[in-house]
């Protein structure tokens, strides 16, 4: 899966309140919650990302609470990919369940500043900033995390299996 | 190969001999939770998944404790459609208006968890069944549906911190002391992707309120799990609320500890976590003359009786400060009737509180106590995050009950030692 697109770049510690906050949790309509992503860490997110493209940021993305509202804002904000230096695993794991790529690489940061951009190439795990040439390489996933990232996500992944046992 | 408790207890779910940090594992879970903002989403996912039933209809909660008593129409609708959803799958557990209450005070509480039990939770907070020996993690609401279609989930086994607590608490020092100290040493991603495992001789005088406190704040070091050995006052409590499990898992003498980290209670300090970060971590003595406009107790973290015991002890023949809001919510009914026969309420009340229904309210700002712009809080709860109880430029400060109650008198942050007669 290679994707590519226009980096927004925050730092460490971005948490799932920031991200979405609790007084639009009354609803998972991801489009009303795209509207509101990141609004209280960046107010201007939400009206300036385009589809495709590319969140960088530092340590511990996604700590807190576990609601999926905020990968799936993300998401439906029309990010392809999140790169960070590390993530809270609990927004790892519902990220990829609903099938938003995130790449975990600590030498990531310094690859890129906002309005950059950068080539990313999930399967074998490779970030490259094409203006500068810079690249850097993310432990590449493997096994059941693979499949999952591949199928688009776990109920892709179910329903694909049950398909599968039907035949 | 030597296992940590964790290590057994997934192994033992997964149907295998033993487990190594690392892998990655499909386990059956005992009990899959959700609550009014996390289960709407699952139960759509649940519909996408396409399976008919739920794998057990015994061993599926619904709380609905975020936004209730329904704070608009948006959050009725949520809590309809997992109403709606708990009828048609007869759900044994589903719990709303006066049969509900935060949903990790009222789990252990019903019983619904036991030793050596896995839960997964649409809650980052499920860490908080560590307390009883129990495997219990926050996962999201995909998770939660497929949990709830199959039965199972899917697990990396976690490596383990080790905490090996000594000594005994000064007295008006708590399990939120303890666990704020712990995290502000490690920071907020010290236990990232690992299992925190508590014993040790220290043990002995922790509540298991105090532990309750301490697993439920796991999560806020980064911790995939918190988790404590299995002594007499779990096997106790176990008993006293018919947990049907009881499986202890003890960890191998020779288990392997990414770290271990020795806690000695007998030193531990009234803290308060500044705002905002759960690791921004100061003596309640040391951090000057900080005012505050609200002081909320209850939560998941400290809304059990004996929190309310250590706040009326503090409260008892003194009043709130002018112009500041005390604001005291029940973790759950059986607390609130507990504090009631106790004559707990009585001292808040005369103290000036408001005294609220159990519900997570104020604690995510969501409502009976958002914060305006430019407002302080010190709250018994466990995030102090940009926003998190209202506007983005308010601010809340962390702390446990004693400290929390302290406060509510003098009107600016404090211990209960800066309090005139004590
Ligand atoms: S009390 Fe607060 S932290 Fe606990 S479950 Fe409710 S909202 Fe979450």
């Amino acid at each position: 899966m290679k994707l590519q697109g226009s980096v927004h770049k925050y730092g460490d510690n971005v948490d799932t309140d920031v991200i979405i906050p609790a007084r639009y949790l009354n609803t998972f309509d991801a489009a009303e919650l795209a509207r509101h992503c990141l609004e209280d860490l960046d107010p201007s997110f939400a009206g300036n990302v385009k589809p495709g493209d590319v969140i960088l940021a530092g340590k511990n993305f996604g700590c807190g609470s576990s609601r999926e509202h905020a990968p799936l804002a993300i998401k439906a904000s029309g990010v392809c990919c999140v790169v960070a230096q590390s993530f809270a695993r609990i927004f790892f794991r519902n990220a990829l369940n609903i099938g938003l790529p995130v790449l975990e690489c600590p030498g990531a940061v310094s690859l890129a500043e906002s309005g950059d951009r950068l080539e990313i190439d999930i399967e074998a795990g490779t970030i490259v900033n094409p203006a500068t040439g810079a690249s850097v390489q993310a432990a590449p996933y493997t096994g059941f995390i693979l499949e999952l990232i591949q199928a688009g996500g776990l109920v892709a992944r179910l329903r694909r299996n049950a398909e599968q046992r039907r035949k | 190969m030597p296992m940590t408790m964790t290590q057994k207890i997934l192994a033992a779910h997964a149907g295998r001999e033993s487990v190594t940090p690392g892998d990655l594992i499909q386990a059956a879970c005992d009990l899959v939770l959700g609550n009014d903002i996390t289960a709407p989403p699952a139960v759509a996912v649940f519909r996408q998944i396409g399976t008919a039933r739920v794998f057990d209809r015994t061993k599926i909660a619904l709380v609905m404790d975020h936004f209730t008593p329904n704070k608009d129409i948006k959050s009725a609708e949520q809590c309809k459609t997992v109403r709606d959803f708990a009828r048609e799958q007869q759900i044994v557990h589903f719990y709303e208006g006066g049969g509900a209450g935060v949903e990790h005070v009222i789990l252990p509480e019903k019983g619904l968890v036991g030793a050596g039990d896995l839960v997964i939770g649409a809650d980052s907070h499920t860490c908080t069944y560590g307390a009883l020996g129990a495997f219990s993690t926050g996962v999201g609401s995909t998770d939660m549906a497929a949990g709830m279609a199959s039965g199972r989930c899917w697990f990396k086994v976690p490596e383990a911190l080790r905490f090996e607590l000594e000594g005994k608490l000064p007295p008006d020092v708590g399990g939120k002391d303890v666990i704020l100290s712990i995290i502000g040493r490690i920071g907020v991603e010290g236990a990232s992707y690992k299992s925190m495992e508590f014993g040790g001789p220290g043990l002995a005088s922790l509540t298991m309120d105090d532990r309750l406190t301490m697993a439920n704040m796991a999560i806020e070091a980064g911790a995939k799990n918190g988790i404590f050995e299995v002594d007499d006052i779990t096997r106790e409590y176990l008993r006293s609320t018919g947990a049907k499990s009881r499986l202890e898992f003890r960890p191998d003498k020779d288990a392997v500890y990414a770290e271990t980290f020795r806690i000695d209670l007998s030193a531990m300090k009234s803290v308060v976590a500044l705002p905002s970060s759960p690791a921004n971590v100061h003596p309640a003595e040391a951090v000057g003359q900080i005012p505050v406009d609200q002081v909320v107790i209850g939560s998941c973290t400290n809304g059990r009786i004996n929190d309310f015991r250590i706040a009326a002890r503090i409260l008892k023949g003194r009043k709130a400060a002018p112009g500041l809001r005390l604001i005291i919510l029940p973790g759950s009914q059986l607390v609130y009737a507990q504090a009631l026969e106790e004559g707990l309420l009585a001292i808040f009340l005369e103290a000036g509180a408001v005294i609220g229904p159990p519900t997570c309210g104020p604690c995510l700002g969501g409502h009976m106590g958002v914060l305006a712009k430019g407002e302080s809080a010190v709250a018994t709860t466990n995030r102090n995050f940009v926003g998190r109880m209202g506007h983005p430029e308010s601010f809340v400060y962390l702390a446990g009950p004693a400290v929390a109650a302290a406060t509510a008198v003098l009107g600016r942050i404090a211990g209960p030692s800066a309090l005139p007669g004590r």
